[in-house]
């Protein structure tokens, strides 16, 4: 005997023939979205980890004054305060090398006032006043200026926190756009099949039955879907990624996610097929409850 | 088994199509449902298969008070009852085994016993050879016959018939009704509603006899006090 043919096929030829296409498109741009808000995760912490424990003393360029000797007293009173671990005047084609994003490789630093940095590691183990060594440095080193980077950390970071709730703001939108896509082509699914459905109904066939159908139909449109999405986004993301690590510009972050971040990317046609199966269920077992 | 006191039906809030119907039918009886087309006897064959409520009135089936039934409550209900729709309704992409299996298959069993229960079902009803086909392929008499099939497959305490002779002539009528008798014979109890009164003479069983939406005779039918 042959096997059974399912009681009900939900059609592809209706509105439910584009869904995989509209779940795939939707799963695509919910990936970029996700990805993006990774991305930046990544950055803040690297930002954080980096500048963490350490501040910038910066000494403001005078042509009338000894600008070495100016870094050589803040460097020496930095040595001497607590809390310091060590300091270190940078060289000027170190200077150069982090102005080069902007300046490029011409040699513009000897023509412009750039000032002296001088970089401070901190020793975690102990507190540092950093309101105290500025006013102690700016006493003894003119031009001298302490920049513990928080500020401006901080406002990048409540910047890049901002875009990853927004990513999760419109990710949630594409979310309940494809409910709402799949509510259409389940009601027109179920009015396709209404007398098949009635037949089942009157001999007996419990709601939770006729929905099965429709349901697992929905959860292998939205797993096509989603899988198809996932791919097209990886299709799009790896190449940038590695264009941009080949760009070798500093200022711009990793494009790609860490391969364990990356891999919860893979929940997201997961959670498209859920959407379907439930938004599918959910449709279905309402149309339902309007017949006796 | 059915039991019918001053029920009245109307759809949605449309008029009345059924007022005061007041019978009843003993377990294993026999009854025809009659009446000129457009009567009401579709609509007192949906009350019984459970397609409607009553607007008003008691219904009793097989022993439940209808209108005090849960909604959850039906499909049980229903399975205890089958039905011989007017128009058949096969599901044209299933196979006629699948069509006759689909009411054991929707109550949950599975496995050999549901397919020789319907092959069983099928050769009983002379559609031995054709269990792998399609009902498109079928003549109007053999979907009918497939149609009986699936309606007695998980063996009915309530069998309904709208129509049955209404797409076949006389003769393929009257073998019709002599298989629901045969049903009937192991206890079935059974209602066959059709307007050919030709048809109904020939035989000596009760009548339900419905005229604009009221019951006018009910011939060897209980009628409740």
């Amino acid at each position: 005997m042959p096997a059974s043919q399912p009681v009900l096929v939900p059609d592809n030829e209706g509105a439910g023939r584009f869904l995989p296409w509209v779940i795939a498109v939707m799963t695509f741009l919910a990936t970029l979205l996700m990805a993006g808000a990774l991305v930046t995760d990544t950055a803040i912490r690297g930002w954080s980890t980096s500048l963490t424990g350490t501040l910038t003393v910066e000494i403001a360029a005078d042509p009338d004054a000894d600008m070495a000797a100016r870094v050589e007293d803040a460097v020496t009173l930095l040595r001497a305060t607590a809390g310091v671990r060590d300091a270190r005047s940078l060289a000027r084609d170190e200077i150069a090398l982090l102005l080069e994003p902007w300046l490029g490789q011409d040699n513009l630093i000897d023509d412009l006032p750039v000032p002296r940095l001088i970089d401070v590691q901190l020793d975690a183990a102990h507190g540092l006043d950093i309101d105290r060594l500025s006013r102690r440095l700016a006493e003894r080193v003119p031009g001298a200026r302490v920049d513990d980077h928080t500020a401006w950390l901080d406002r990048l970071v409540q910047l890049a926190r901002s875009l990853q709730v927004l990513a999760a703001g419109i990710v949630l939108l594409i979310g309940l756009a494809m409910a709402c896509v799949i509510v259409f082509a389940t009601r027109a699914a179920f009015a396709a099949h209404h007398d098949v459905i009635e037949v089942l109904h009157l001999i007996g066939a419990r709601d939770a039955y006729i929905a099965r159908h429709f349901q697992n139909h929905a959860l292998a449109m939205g797993l096509r879907g989603g899988v198809a999405g996932l791919l097209l986004a990886a299709l799009t993301l790896l190449p940038l990624g590695y264009a941009a690590t080949d760009l070798g510009m500093p200022v711009l972050p990793e494009l790609l996610p860490p391969p364990l971040q990356a891999a919860t990317l893979l929940t997201i046609p997961a959670a498209a097929a859920m959407i379907a199966l439930v938004t599918a269920r959910t449709t279905v077992l309402r149309a339902l409850s309007r017949m006796p | 088994m059915v039991r019918f006191e001053n029920v009245g039906m109307r759809y949605g809030r449309g008029p009345e199509v059924l007022r005061d119907i007041t019978f009843s039918l003993n377990a294993g009886t026999f009854s025809f449902l009659t009446g000129p087309s457009g009567a009401g006897k579709s609509s007192l064959l949906k009350l019984l298969y459970l397609a409607q409520r009553p607007s008003r009135g008691l219904v009793t089936l097989l022993g439940h008070d209808v209108s005090t039934m849960t909604r959850a409550d039906l499909p049980a209900l229903r399975r205890q009852i089958g039905i011989v729709f007017q128009d058949f309704r096969l599901l044209n992409h299933l196979s006629v085994l699948d069509n006759v299996a689909l009411p054991l298959r929707i109550a949950g069993e599975d496995g050999p016993r549901v397919r020789d229960n319907a092959v069983e079902l099928l050769e009983w009803v002379g559609l031995g050879e054709k269990l792998q086909v399609r009902p498109t392929t079928l003549s109007g008499g053999e979907q009918q016959r497939v149609a009986i099939a699936r309606a007695v497959i998980s063996k009915p305490n309530l069998l309904l018939a709208d129509e049955p002779t209404g797409n076949v002539d006389d003769h393929v009528g009257y073998r019709l009704v002599r298989l629901f008798e045969e049903l009937h014979k192991t206890g079935t109890t059974v209602v066959v509603a059709t307007h050919n009164k030709s048809l109904v003479n020939r035989f000596q069983h009760p009548r339900l006899v419905i005229e604009n939406g009221e019951l006018t005779d009910a011939s060897g039918v209980s009628r409740v006090s």
